[in-house]
């Protein structure tokens, strides 16, 4: 910046550099912590006071999650309902999206209200009707279920955000298309798909990390192991009289794992720009 | 190539009447310019004659077929939009060829038309670039690109050059018109700049509130403008209106201008005493450094351009302008002599607009 002393650019370095530190410690420190706690022997948890890394390292509590229970099968219904759920909200707000952002239809303001007061009730108060519908729908107590529900409450922010993705693409290149001979769809397909790839990317990994780390949902529908996601299975180690602080911690960095491999994947379409060059820039 | 023939075309969104009464023939290989203040309904006109807006009545024909009804990708027409709209992810051999793709051309015509195409547009070194690595006249010149390599039956512009800067527009709108000659293309051609009108157009046609004001060259429309709109819009510096009264003498009239009378010899017809607005433009007054002979009038303003000099003179109220070769006409404060050459002279009626003479 113009106008500043070289004594007011050092401090003004380290100044940003502190502020992003503490951040950084600030959200890192409990994940280092569930990692730490994950490969500390139970017979050191208690006895060694606070330190920074236990003096033995052990892997046994992840063995133990993965052999003796019910993990792994939390872990593959969790990445089933966040799959499908991601896949599903995908593809339906990419084209509610592209409606919003392209076509005037009668009561289109009213059907954006009504996906926006969607999103503005607690959702402990909806529970109750919830639990009463997909009873006698027969959905509790499976995964069809949370994908519905799931579906249901992403799909209001994801319209939104397809939406203004689309919105992004001018007019002009869809037309362009279709005066090169394609028909509307081609012009979806060729040229406003591609272009709003990075949106359909940033929806995918927010309704993936909603639905993998839901709570109340899972617990309120589903009742047998069989079919626990991982967030109601990690419950399991809170018992009546202990808890498994080893165990847990274990579990949840392995839970870590698919979010974290999920991110690395599309963090590209995430920053990458969205339509550089299409018009005079 | 085709003809575009348009007739009784009109076209609104609800209620809002954009485009009324439309009749334009464009004949195979013609160059036409769509001219007229932003919101004259030029762009729409082009839109639907692309299939891009509906027209709410009429009928649109491209070659011998009826079009109204066709989707854009079926009338077989090129458009070059303001924007350019490339397709950012695509490179500039692929933005070439994808309406060629799209139609499934074999890949050796492809890569020959588009070989012939950049070649004449001096793509041939960028055809791996993407559109954000390159200029605004290069993107231009793609976009180009991108309507030759079909040969549709008619080329559409959507202002194109609004979006340079003035030296590349001049040498832009020579290259568009080389291009016209080379091609013999049927063209239609929308701005809102005169001078890109009246340098491209075979006919230009002047458009204000949605209806065509005349059609005609451009000398045409400079020389004989039909009403007061078109001959306020085009020219530059626009043409000098004012009123004046007119009085019938025998076989022809007299004009009152100011104090000045000035014998017509046709008859103009209104009635005796009808008041009418007289317009000339800026090049066709007279100016003379002495004052004496003709009418006087003092110099509000000298701007001189390098060709010549604009005066600024203020001989009976109004505010006129002239413009002149002579580059030490006058200096500003000094009186001048006007004259106005009846032969230059247009008149209209004050009310309707429509000229009279």
């Amino acid at each position: 910046m113009v106008g500043r002393s070289r004594l007011q650019r050092i401090f003004g370095g380290v100044g940003l550099y502190a502020a992003l530190f503490a951040y950084l410690a600030f959200v890192v420190l409990p994940i280092f912590w569930i990692i730490k706690v994950s490969v500390t022997p139970d017979s050191l948890l208690y006895s060694e006071g606070i330190r920074l890394w236990p003096s033995r390292m052990t892997f046994t509590n992840y063995e133990r999650v993965l052999s003796a229970t019910d993990f792994p099968r939390f872990f593959l219904n969790s990445l089933i309902v966040s799959i499908a759920t991601a896949a599903v909200v995908t593809a339906v707000a990419s084209l509610a999206g592209y409606a919003l952002s392209r076509f005037n239809f009668p009561g289109k303001a009213w059907v954006s209200l009504v996906l926006l007061m969607t999103q503005t009730f607690p959702l402990v108060m909806v529970i109750p009707p919830i639990y009463r519908i997909m009873g006698q729908l027969g959905l509790t107590d499976n995964l069809y279920g949370l994908i519905i529900i799931y579906t249901a409450f992403n799909i209001a922010f994801a319209a939104f955000l397809m939406q203004s993705f689309c919105d992004g693409v001018p007019r002009d290149l869809e037309e362009a298309a279709m005066i090169d001979g394609c028909t509307r769809l081609q012009a979806i397909r060729r040229i406003v798909l591609p272009l709003t790839l990075p949106g359909m990317g940033a929806t995918v990994a927010f309704v993936f990390t909603a639905a993998w780390g839901e709570l109340l949902f899972a617990l309120m529908l589903i009742n047998s192991d069989s079919q626990k996601t991982f967030s109601v299975g990690l419950l399991t180690f809170v018992g009546k009289f202990a808890v498994d602080w080893g165990q847990m911690m274990a579990a949840s960095v392995m839970a870590l794992v698919p979010v974290c491999i999920f991110f690395t994947f599309l963090q590209r379409y995430l920053v990458t720009g969205l339509t550089a060059g299409a018009v005079k820039g | 190539m085709a003809s575009v023939t348009l007739r009784n075309v009109s076209k609104s969104f609800g209620s809002v009447a954009v485009l009324s009464g439309i009749d334009l023939c464009i004949a195979d290989g013609e160059f036409v310019v769509l001219v007229g203040p932003s919101g004259c309904g030029k762009s729409t006109l082009l839109r639907t004659i692309a299939g891009l807006e509906e027209a709410t009545g009429g009928e649109i024909r491209i070659g011998d077929r009826v079009v109204n009804d066709m989707a854009p990708k079926d009338r077989d027409i090129a458009m070059v939009f303001q924007s350019y709209a490339l397709y950012p992810h695509m490179n500039v051999a692929r933005n070439m060829a994808f309406s060629l793709a799209i139609r499934k051309e074999r890949q050796d015509v492809i890569d020959q038309r588009i070989g012939v195409a950049s070649g004449k547009l001096g793509l041939s070194e960028l055809l791996n670039r993407l559109p954000k690595q390159l200029s605004g006249g290069q993107r231009q010149r793609v976009a180009m690109g991108r309507a030759i390599v079909r040969s549709p039956k008619a080329f559409l512009f959507d202002e194109p050059l609004s979006n340079l800067d003035a030296r590349l527009r001049e040498q832009m709108r020579a290259e568009i018109k080389k291009l016209h000659q080379d091609l013999g293309s049927t063209s239609i051609y929308v701005t809102h700049d005169q001078i890109e009108a009246m340098t491209l157009a075979d006919r230009i046609v002047a458009m204000h509130a949605g209806i065509v004001q005349q059609i005609g060259s451009p000398l045409d429309l400079y020389d004989r403008p039909a009403n007061l709109f078109v001959a306020g819009f085009i020219g530059s510096p626009a043409m000098n209106m004012f009123p004046a009264t007119v009085r019938q003498a025998g076989t022809g009239s007299m004009l009152s201008i100011g104090n000045v009378a000035l014998p017509l010899e046709t008859r103009v017809p209104v009635s005796e005493g009808a008041a009418v607005t007289v317009g000339i433009r800026p090049e066709h007054l007279e100016v003379g450094r002495q004052s004496g002979a003709g009418m006087s009038a003092s110099v509000e303003l000298v701007e001189p351009t390098g060709f010549g000099t604009i005066v600024h003179l203020k001989p009976f109220g109004e505010a006129i302008k002239a413009f002149t070769l002579d580059r030490a006409i006058a200096v500003r404060g000094e009186t001048v002599s006007i004259n106005f050459p009846v032969t230059y002279l247009h008149l209209f009626d004050p009310v309707s607009g429509i000229r009279l003479n």
